[in-house]
């Protein structure tokens, strides 16, 4: 197969572009497409600081390294969750990271969920029974209120993360079998400031996850390769996997399945639920926004799990 | 015969096919992996030789 830009050995096809490129081409490619949707969906400009959210993984580093070479101001946060799971998970997950932000001289903040609230994510599970075996509940919980208070607390313009395409079309998929309505209405490119909340964006949200984790390899990041010990049987997982079924078959499915919601959503099919937006008002523990009566569920989550021995 | 190997699953299939045909027969989806030989990527039109070794990483994560 050959490059369609120079004709050259192609190291990867994109059947839903009809694009195969070689390693050059691709790694001009991919960060043009990125400049086109931040551009496309007014995330942010060079004039803005922003945040961006790194695990360690292939998706988080490559968006990281890509507004890098972008120009954009972009910084670091990586939160410390504790989890080993016999891999020593978030601790080489942190170390690739600060390896990774060290070559390149970026600023990286760390945040260290045990430092923070005294016990990991999986003491954090274990000791409010909200999911004892599976402590991803918990664990998002957590990371949107961290991500929130330190992109506030810090003077950033905007949170971006490292979420792709398969991740948008798994949660869509998810969202549309339940018709979560509320959930549908809030799935997209950008999620604006509201009420306390930080702007979050999601720069990656157009390119498979294959297409990613192509970018990490050509361009050498090193990245955790292992799966979080807790996402094994994960019902997205299990979404991706069938979506991938049907793209096999039908190249595009996975694209044109979100960009089709997006373009449903702002033709107005979910105008009426729009309406319905819940009020936030600061958290009395916190003072991060709610919409809950009284304290925010993070906190409810501390209050409940803080006397208890794990 | 040419060895495919994806995470600790090692498989073996004819030389002279397509790595698109290989995974087929593998039962692996091809948009859930990236093929590598010798370091390099491939893609999945290239036809596999004796005794060559294809490494696939696993491209999907998140739970």
């Amino acid at each position: 197969m050959r490059c369609r830009k120079c004709g050259g050995k192609a190291v990867i096809n994109m059947p839903q572009h009809r694009l195969a490129l070689c390693k050059e081409h691709y790694l001009a490619w991919l960060p043009e497409q990125t400049e086109r949707f931040i551009k496309k969906y007014r995330m942010f400009t060079r004039a803005e600081k922003v945040l961006v959210a790194v695990s360690g993984g292939k998706d988080s580093l490559s968006l990281w390294d890509i507004l890098h070479r972008l120009g954009y101001q972009a910084d670091g946060l990586y939160i410390a969750l504790g989890i080993d799971g016999g891999v020593n998970y978030s601790a080489e997950s942190q170390r690739l990271t600060e390896k990774f932000a060290a070559e390149r001289g970026l600023t990286l903040h760390v945040v260290d969920v045990r430092a923070e609230t005294g016990k990991t994510i999986p003491e954090w599970a274990e000791a409010t029974w909200r999911g004892r075996e599976k402590p991803c509940a918990v664990c998002g919980l957590v990371k949107r209120h961290e991500m929130n208070r330190i992109a506030r607390d810090l003077g950033y313009d905007v949170l971006a993360t490292g979420h792709n395409l398969d991740d948008e079309a798994a949660v869509l998929f998810g969202n549309t079998l339940a018709w979560a309505g509320e959930y549908l209405l809030r799935q997209g490119p950008v999620l604006e400031e509201r009420g306390g909340l930080a702007r979050k964006v999601k720069p990656l949200c157009r390119f498979y996850e294959r297409e990613m984790a192509a970018y990490a390899l050509l361009r050498g990041i090193e990245y955790i390769y292992e799966e979080c010990p807790f996402s094994a049987g994960a019902t997205s997982l299990y979404y991706k996997e069938l979506l991938n079924r049907l793209e096999n078959d039908r190249p595009g499915t996975k694209l044109a399945f979100y960009l089709n919601f997006l373009e449903a959503r702002r033709a107005g099919l979910f105008a009426e639920r729009s309406e319905v937006q819940q009020a936030l008002h600061p958290c009395p523990g916190c003072g991060q926004p709610t919409s809950a009566p009284g304290l925010c569920s993070y906190c409810r989550m501390i209050e409940k799990g803080r006397d208890s021995q794990v | 015969m040419v060895k495919i190997i994806l995470r600790d699953r090692e498989f073996e299939v004819r030389a002279g096919m397509t790595l698109r045909d290989a995974l087929r027969k593998c039962g692996i989806l091809p948009e859930a992996v990236i093929a590598t030989r010798q370091g390099e990527m491939i893609t999945e039109d290239e036809i596999l030789k004796d005794g060559e070794v294809v490494k696939l990483i696993a491209v999907i994560s998140g739970g």
